[in-house]
């Protein structure tokens, strides 16, 4: 069952990528939505029926070489499953979603095909996503690691004749491997150190590693942070944390499904799943969980400002989903990966939602996707509106406070805060401050978002106003199953993931050091703690209430006034600006004078030297060259020696 | 078989005979008999060739296909091949073929073309199966001579520079190389390749206008050897031949420059220098190291900054031979296997991928990466073919081109991590130019009225392109085919490259 759960959607990408030429677009296409639908009922049985205990399938060899052995194989435990019923769910909804939304795409001339490519990328990609969740050990890993990653560069790069596209998706690729680079030496680390790359060889070790140190530059370290650190520079650059988060709002160049899909649901949450995943290596690394948990709020609080004020509607999503791993990683570093696991589970539905619900706006005003031209849709799209409301009471943690009662990200959100609290070390206080902030922030630019699209007047052209349609059935009925999933998701495995059954549920998936009491403590922090993610939510709603319903000339009064703080935010803090000048610009630079002084003036010059004395009998043989004498000279030389040479084994002495 | 691999050496050789003295005329008709002779002659030994490595035990130690006569002037000739060696033949005996194949629309005194391709496949195979010497020398420095031919006679505009300029760096390294060969021969009283990996040559230091060499006599046999390996792989700052020639060099020279060519540098390290002088390769793999180091980083950096497609992939050659020779000197279970596995790989890629700027400078007769733009859209299954080359140019898991790059570094790691640091940078570096440039030249809109007419692969270019992709896919999935073969013999000259160390 978990081979066709892993083969289906590759078996898709070729059907639909390689067969539409046999028998044409329409089959190709419903091919890899069907068999990503297999996919996704399969993963919802394992989800439902599975035991507990770690199954591994052998499928063959992969890298052998004298102790490094990585075979490609199948470890379903219940990290897996819960990856795979994300992946899978998001995956098959987003196909069906995308045969409407990329019906008649006007980025197409008229008989240019682009859907088999469009699903057979998309199928792909669920495919190498399934290879990393479901990995066993790190070098699968990082084939499913680098293959998602390439899927994306894809996909964002899918209108190619597009420059920004074009553009955005090397940028993705490049930013990646960066953090490729990071995990790359992680995983030498930890094969250095444990002499295997399997998992269970490497967890099995972990503790010894805790009490070693390794060389590593001109430090001497402590292995089991090293490796940690290593493989959260890996972690960072997929879940676009801090520092190599640049790429995320970038790639909204895509199509709206891949953002929804790709860079919101699933691939950008591996980091989270990497660090939950090597839980019984993190545990012996506390300064590597304190290091990511301040990287996750930072991101966290980073994103969510910088989300206040963008105007690109897919651009706000970007930047929450930026935001909302960053709680993600603060919850693994305090150590309740369950948690950092839950808000996975949760974030995907209300995360998909949102993203699909503005595909569908965007859908409905002929790709138009800045907010200040919207205004008033409430009525022209009402299912987009309605699920997308529910998707913003989701992420923004709606919910009656004090009780388990409340949409997904009520649950989700507010156990990561608890838990930041409840670890009450120095990073975690910092994470619970930072969050609480962040979560303020989120609830405001998500109902601006609201604000801004289905409230007030109608803004921008009216021509495309009044063309405004909701969108067809099968891009609604995504929208409708994601709504029930973020309505549902939180109150239904509350138990499973962060209460009651949570270490039944998870069993030895994910490790919990013999010290590590955060999760028990998180259910018994102060009232008030409990309370406070809703009071910061509350807070966020009634500013983003007062700015763009109540008085609406307030933003533009405010922008006016504390211009610098504005520009600052809309510029993203300037990161693409401080890396093009310190990073882009001289790496090109070297580039052409290495190539013209070092190739060119240095290493030639001197050869040029020693080619100038001999340069009057080199031109002699030139002219031979020329006139073709010299080649039958060679030749016959060379034949000469090699008939000897035959003559001599056939008949020569032994 | 006993003459297994006299038959595989010569049957091109056999074949350019054939051509040579029985096709006559220029006529079209006789031009389409010397393609399909060589084709049929290139197609016959590839086949040949696998017999070699059915036949081939992995297990067995040493040399396996062992021939031994004897030659002129009580010279030997002795061929045989061991797990090291045996896969770079069958490598030079698959390429071929589609080479040929490729340079199916050259018309320019298409006889010597053939013959000079046929005589030096003979070389090549040469190289990869002498176990004596004299014999080495002989089919590595022959091999210049058919290549010197290649690029001096179907090469573009600066053809005569490229030419000289290759000739002389070579030239340089294999004079050193001959000198340290007879003194070998000296030494050792042999010539023969087999005793002379049992012989140990001395270490002693040496004391040189006052200042006292370590390791002796091998360090100076080893740095002889040395400046006729790194000139051939080539190791920066050796390395400013290679984008000349190619650039100057048909689609075929280029292809098969690459391809194999550049690989018997590395060969000639895992054969002679590791082996033969390990006392002194240990002395130097520090230095080799950071040569390699400072080569993946140089060559990515000027390899962005090419304004020409083959000059770009030229470099990035350079830089992945980087790769080789940081795992070679890592003294690594890994390194090394990942060394050869690197070799075998960026033949199979680097030759796809001057195809791939062949296809295109059949038809627009420019390698400027600024004279095209938008290709995709009219020529979409080029496209494809382009993009997987490039990715896999770009070390990605699941093609050939990750296994190598991997394990060198995972070697590497193990012994320096300042090496492994730096080193580990190039798959960021290689990432960008790789994609930079497909980006230029693949993708975007099509608006270049010179492009208009282009045309998109013609079956026999696909013919030409599936098997490599094919085997860069198999490669990168099940790389255990080649580590099966290798891994034996990797342990082999790990451990006795160890066990000559002083403890």
């Amino acid at each position: 069952m978990e081979l066709i759960i892993l083969f289906s959607p590759l078996l898709g990408a070729v059907l639909s990528g390689f067969g539409h030429h046999l028998y044409g677009e329409r089959i190709a296409i419903y091919s890899a939505t069907g068999l990503l639908f297999l996919s996704a009922v399969l993963s919802w049985i394992i989800f439902f029926t599975f035991k507990g205990e770690t199954q591994v399938t052998q499928i063959f060899t992969f890298i052998e070489s004298d102790n490094f052995i990585s075979n490609w194989s199948i470890r379903l435990d219940r990290l897996t499953s819960v990856m795979l019923v994300v992946v899978t769910t998001v995956s098959a909804l987003v196909h069906l979603y995308s045969v409407g939304y990329m019906h008649g795409d006007p980025q197409w001339k008229e008989n240019e095909s682009y859907k088999p490519r469009f699903f057979a990328y998309l199928s792909f990609f669920s495919f190498a996503m399934l290879a990393l969740v479901t990995s066993n050990n790190l070098i699968q890993l990082f084939f499913g690691w680098e293959g998602v990653g390439v899927a994306s560069y894809l996909l964002i790069g899918f209108y190619y004749r597009k420059p920004s596209a074009n553009a955005a998706a090397i940028k993705a690729f490049i930013v990646n491997r960066v953090g490729d680079f990071g995990m790359a030496l992680g995983i030498f680390a930890l094969f250095t150190l444990t002499g295997s790359v399997l998992l269970d060889d490497v967890f099995a070790q972990a503790e010894s590693l805790s009490q070693r140190t390794i060389g590593f530059l001109w430090m001497e370290v402590n292995a089991a942070e090293l490796a940690g650190i290593l493989l959260f520079i890996g972690a960072a650059g997929k879940s676009a944390q801090l520092f190599l988060h640049t790429w995320l709002p970038d790639a909204m160049e895509g199509p709206t499904p891949v953002s929804a899909l790709i860079h919101a649901a699933t691939m950008v949450t591996a980091g989270v799943f990497l660090v939950c995943r090597m839980s019984p290596l993190y545990e012996f690394a506390p300064f590597a969980l304190a290091f990511i948990t301040v990287i996750g709020a930072i991101t966290a609080l980073f994103a969510a400002s910088v989300g206040l004020v963008q105007n690109d509607i897919k651009r706000v999503i970007a930047y929450s989903t930026c935001s909302q791993l960053g709680y993600m990683f603060a919850a693994a570093g305090v150590g309740v990966y369950q948690a950092a696991m839950f808000h996975l589970f949760t974030h995907a539905f209300f995360k998909a939602l949102l993203f699909l619900g503005a595909g569908s706006v965007i859908h409905a005003m002929h790709h138009e996707q800045d907010m200040r031209n919207y205004g008033g849709l409430r009525s022209k799209v009402p299912i987009t509106f309605w699920t997308m409301m529910i998707g913003t009471l989701a992420i923004t943690g709606f919910g009656v406070p004090l009780t388990q009662i409340g949409f997904a990200g009520f649950l989700s959100k507010d156990a990561i805060v608890e838990s930041t609290f409840a670890a009450a070390s120095e990073a975690g206080l910092m994470a619970f401050i930072l969050l609480l902030v962040a979560a303020a922030m989120t609830s405001f630019y998500s109902w601006r978002l609201i604000f801004m699209t289905f409230f007030g007047a109608e803004k921008g052209d009216k021509e495309t106003h009044s063309h405004a349609h909701e969108s067809p059935w099968s891009m609604l009925i995504p929208l409708i199953v994601l709504a029930l999933g973020s309505v549902f998701a939180g109150m239904l495995w509350y138990p499973e993931f962060f209460g009651y059954y949570v270490e039944e549920f998870f069993g030895p998936s994910v490790y919990v050091g013999a010290d590590n009491h955060v999760l028990h403590d998180a259910h018994y922090v102060p009232g008030w703690v409990k309370a406070s993610p809703f009071i910061a939510m509350l807070l966020g709603f009634g500013l983003s209430w007062l700015f763009y319903i109540k008085s609406p000339d307030l933003p533009a009064a405010l922008a006016r006034s504390q211009r610098p703080l504005y520009l600052f935010l809309l510029n993203k803090w300037y990161f693409d600006e401080i890396y093009e000048t310190t990073l882009v610009r001289p790496a090109k630079w070297l580039g052409t004078f290495l190539w013209k002084i070092g190739d060119g003036k240095a290493i030639d010059g001197v050869l040029h030297l020693v080619a100038k004395r001999s340069v009057p009998a080199l031109t002699q043989l030139a002219v031979r060259l020329q006139s073709g004498y010299l080649f039958h000279y060679a030749l016959m030389i060379v034949l000469g020696m090699g008939a000897i040479v035959v003559y001599v084994v056939l008949f020569g002495g032994h | 078989m006993n003459n297994l691999l006299t038959v595989i050496t010569f049957t091109p050789f056999i074949a350019a005979l054939i051509m040579m003295f029985f096709i006559r005329g220029e006529e079209a008709a006789a031009a389409k008999n010397i393609k399909f002779l060589a084709l049929v002659a290139t197609g016959a030994t590839f086949l040949i060739s696998l017999f070699l490595i059915l036949g081939f035990e992995p297990e067995v130690e040493g040399f396996q296909f062992v021939e031994e006569y004897t030659w002129l002037l009580g010279l030997r000739y002795k061929m045989g091949v061991d797990g090291i060696s045996v896969l770079f033949i069958v490598l030079t005996t698959f390429l071929m073929p589609i080479t040929v194949l490729a340079c199916w629309r050259v018309e320019h005194r298409i006889k010597e073309f053939m013959i000079s391709f046929l005589v030096l496949e003979t070389f090549m195979i040469g190289v990869f199966c002498s176990l004596d010497l004299v014999l080495f020398y002989f089919f590595f420095e022959a091999g210049l001579i058919p290549m010197f031919l290649i690029i001096g006679i179907w090469g573009g505009e600066r053809k005569l520079y490229a030419t000289f300029k290759f000739f002389l760096y070579t030239l340089l390294g294999s004079i050193l190389m001959l000198i340290a060969m007879v003194y070998m021969w000296v030494d050792a009283g042999t010539t023969d390749i087999e005793v002379l990996l049992t012989h140990e040559f001395s270490h002693l230091p040496l004391s040189i206008l006052g200042w006292d060499l370590i390791g002796g006599i091998q360090s100076l046999l080893w740095l002889a050897f040395f400046a006729s390996f790194a000139v051939k792989l080539p190791m920066w700052p050796f390395h400013t031949w290679l984008p000349d020639a190619h650039v100057e060099a048909p689609t075929g020279g280029s292809v098969i420059l690459a391809a194999i060519l550049l690989k018997m540098g590395g060969y000639g390290f895992l054969r002679f220098s590791l082996p033969m002088f390990p006392i002194a390769s240990e002395f130097f793999a520090d230095f080799v190291i950071w040569l390699s180091v400072i080569a993946i980083i140089y060559t990515s950096l000027v390899a962005m900054m090419q304004e020409d497609i083959k000059k770009l992939i030229a470099y990035s050659s350079v830089a992945h031979m980087g790769f080789v020779t940081i795992g070679i000197f890592s003294f690594t279970h890994q390194g090394l296997e990942g060394a050869i596995f690197q070799m075998l790989s960026h033949g199979l890629i680097s030759g796809a991928l001057f195809l791939c700027v062949g296809v295109v400078y059949d038809q627009m007769h420019t390698r400027k990466i600024a004279d095209y733009g938008g290709l995709v859209i009219k020529m979409p299954v080029y496209a494809l073919g382009f993009m997987f080359f490039t990715l896999a140019n770009v070390g990605l898991p699941g093609t050939s081109g990750f296994v190598g790059e991997f394990l060198t570094l995972a070697g590497i790691f193990q012994v320096n991590t300042w090496a492994a640091f730096f080193a580990a940078t190039g798959v960021i570096l290689s990432a960008a130019y790789a994609l930079w440039v497909f980006r230029r030249v693949v993708l975007g809109d099509l608006v270049k009225a010179s492009l208009a007419g282009v045309r998109d692969l013609s079956n026999r270019e696909k013919l030409v392109f599936a098997p490599l992709i094919i085997m860069t896919l198999l490669l990168g999935v099940y790389p255990s085919l080649v580590t099966d073969i290798t891994g034996p013999a990797v342990m082999e000259l790990k451990n006795h490259v160890l066990s000559s160390l002083p403890k």
